[in-house]
């Protein structure tokens, strides 16, 4: 991870952007709204919406076909989107595809690998035979782990693990230490949507390069966030989704490196993805192409590229610090709270701008009513990750999630509303 | 809570409700039984294991292990202590009030005659995301005596 400036911004350039988001000066519980939710769903900018509006109502035609300029203005704006996006996250347009979200593009990856192990002629690189493994982590959100159960029991591959400790935090000498010549596939949470835990992509891949194995990283948590440098980082495949990073719901991206791309089948078939077709044949179209069949949804896509623009326009590394800053408040805060848990790491160790906790003795639905009730919105449940809950020995823990638009005040709201949960449940009595 | 003018949530924690998510009647699997059920609310993963005996046509007793929220438990919790004595059709015309009283968004005037102290569970129908968890117990039993009509 690469952390070049230290300088997050100033408390009035956080309040100069929440001008641009309608939202958060609604009050839906009737008291100002504290959105500490982004981690699930981010808000959208002014910006963003108006881009949306623009498209659709200016220049929106199907894409890639037809004569009509319209239909050229359309896709100018289509491709034009994919390049920004692609240049955001360090890779070629044409690693690039459109997902519903990151959960379909994951499924891709995993149904694409499916498919190739079905070919009467295997690529060597995308085998996966009996006996061979898939490696992920016990921390992983269930879009990172149902695929790679399923990949694995459609090729007799076994699906390893890497453990987490009591806190939800595993290490990279134990993940270095479980890939195996038999490793084909690394699927891996960048950032840690319940913990917060910041994995070591850089020595992952090497290890798994090494053994031959493909990286795929789940990079929802990791791409809306900080500066993320996909080529940098050398993984084979990656994912993210568009609600996360200020942008529309219904659209995700797929980063696929160019020579899976190539060598990838696709995992859906029909429009728009191929060169010619007969009555018992087919051919696709080369990447990104092959991976988008059917109508992609345009305007959302037109929209995800203002939502790039403007986060590049605020700055990443900028973006980063402050929620790393706050993160670390959040750690600090809620680790100090009489009966309150903090899980993933410790306070001083890295962490992104994220906390959960369990507050002993009450469910975290109930300390999310309370947080409602002044107006917090914050997530409680498991997250999508049941393992690591079950592993943390709850059903259930309380999440607050940073991004741009948040405030010290609003990390301060979320810890002193905490502080009271247990004394009004009478917890402890 | 304190910065609050006032408590917002007075009308869904009502004090009954807090005493008997901590007192947990009927907590405990009971045994013989005629009847078990399982059942689970994905999402907030309260679950409940619930048992319930029969004595000719009325419940004779009712027991219940699980985990969840305080109006999760609760909700269990009064309807242990109400169940024990009806007949079947009674239970099943109490769940049918309860029911009522919890999709009914703050419409419908609680039965207190027929729900007794699961009328503290009003204030529930002003929170449609908990209502599941309300139900979750008398669900389970709903079903558990389906399970033995059919029998």
């Amino acid at each position: 991870m690469t952390t070049t400036a230290t300088t997050g911004l100033t408390e009035e350039r956080v309040l100069q952007l929440r001008a641009d988001f309608p939202i958060l000066a609604e009050q839906p519980a009737g008291v100002p709204l504290v959105y500490l939710d982004s981690g699930a769903t981010s808000q959208q900018p002014r910006q963003v919406l108006e881009a949306e509006w623009a498209f659709r109502t200016r220049r929106n035609a199907a894409v890639h076909r037809g004569a009509h300029t319209l239909a050229a203005l359309a896709t100018d704006d289509y491709e034009v989107a994919r390049d920004r996006i692609a240049r955001f996250v360090g890779a070629r347009p044409t690693e690039i595809s459109w997902a519903m979200n990151a959960t379909d593009a994951l499924n891709t990856v995993a149904l694409s690998l499916a498919a190739a192990n079905r070919a009467a002629v295997v690529d060597p690189r995308l085998r996966i035979r009996e006996g061979d493994e898939i490696l992920v982590t016990e921390a992983e959100h269930h879009a990172n782990l149902l695929p790679w159960q399923r990949l694995a029991d459609e090729t007799g591959a076994t699906l390893r693990w890497v453990e987490v400790d009591d806190d939800g935090v595993w290490t990279a000498d134990a993940a270095l230490a479980a890939i195996t010549e038999r490793t084909r596939v690394v699927a891996v949470a960048h950032v840690s949507n319940v913990t917060g835990l910041i994995a070591p992509v850089e020595q992952l891949v090497a290890a798994a390069h090494e053994a031959g194995a493909l990286v795929v990283l789940d990079a929802c948590q990791s791409v809306p966030h900080r500066p993320v440098d996909l080529h940098g980082l050398g993984v084979d495949a990656a994912a993210f989704s568009g609600h996360k990073m200020l942008g529309p719901g219904g659209i995700g991206v797929l980063y696929l490196a160019e020579a899976l791309g190539a060598a990838l089948p696709p995992a859906r078939v029909g429009g728009s993805m191929i060169t010619t077709v007969t009555m018992t044949e087919h051919e696709f179209l080369p990447a990104p192409q092959r991976f988008e069949a059917g109508t992609q949804p345009v305007s959302a896509i037109v929209g995800l590229a203002a939502a790039v623009d403007y986060l590049e326009g605020v700055g990443m590394s900028a973006i980063e610090a402050h929620e790393v800053a706050l993160g670390e408040r959040l750690a600090l805060g809620t680790a100090s709270i009489d009966g309150v848990r903090l899980v993933g790491p410790r306070p001083g160790e890295e962490r992104a701008g994220l906390a959960s906790v369990i507050v002993d003795g009450v469910h975290a639905h109930d300390v999310g009513q309370l947080l409602d009730a002044v107006g917090i919105a914050a997530r409680v449940g498991h997250h999508c990750a049941q393992p690591l809950h079950r592993r943390l020995g709850v059903a259930a823990t309380t999440r607050a999630s940073t991004y741009l638009t948040t405030t010290e005040a609003e990390v301060d709201r979320f810890l002193d509303a905490l502080s009271g949960v247990r004394a009004y449940f009478g917890a402890g009595r | 809570m304190s910065d609050a003018p006032r408590d917002p949530l007075a009308g869904l924690y009502q004090e009954l409700i807090l005493e008997h998510a901590r007192r947990r009647e009927g907590e405990g699997a009971i045994e013989p039984f005629d009847a078990e059920r399982f059942l689970r609310n994905p999402t907030c993963g309260d679950e409940i294991r619930l048992r319930v005996r029969l004595d000719g046509d009325a419940v004779d007793a009712l027991g219940w292990e699980g985990q969840g929220c305080s109006i999760s438990q609760a909700s269990a919790s009064v309807l242990a202590e109400q169940a024990p004595g009806l007949s079947v059709a009674e239970a099943r015309e109490r769940i049918e009030a309860m029911r009522a009283l919890l999709r009914s968004r703050g419409g419908v005037e609680a039965e207190e005659a027929l729900l007794g102290d699961a009328v503290a569970f009003a204030g529930v129908a002003r929170f449609p995301m908990r209502v599941k968890c309300a139900m979750l117990a008398w669900v389970a039993l709903e079903e558990a005596l389906t399970e033995l009509d059919a029998r």
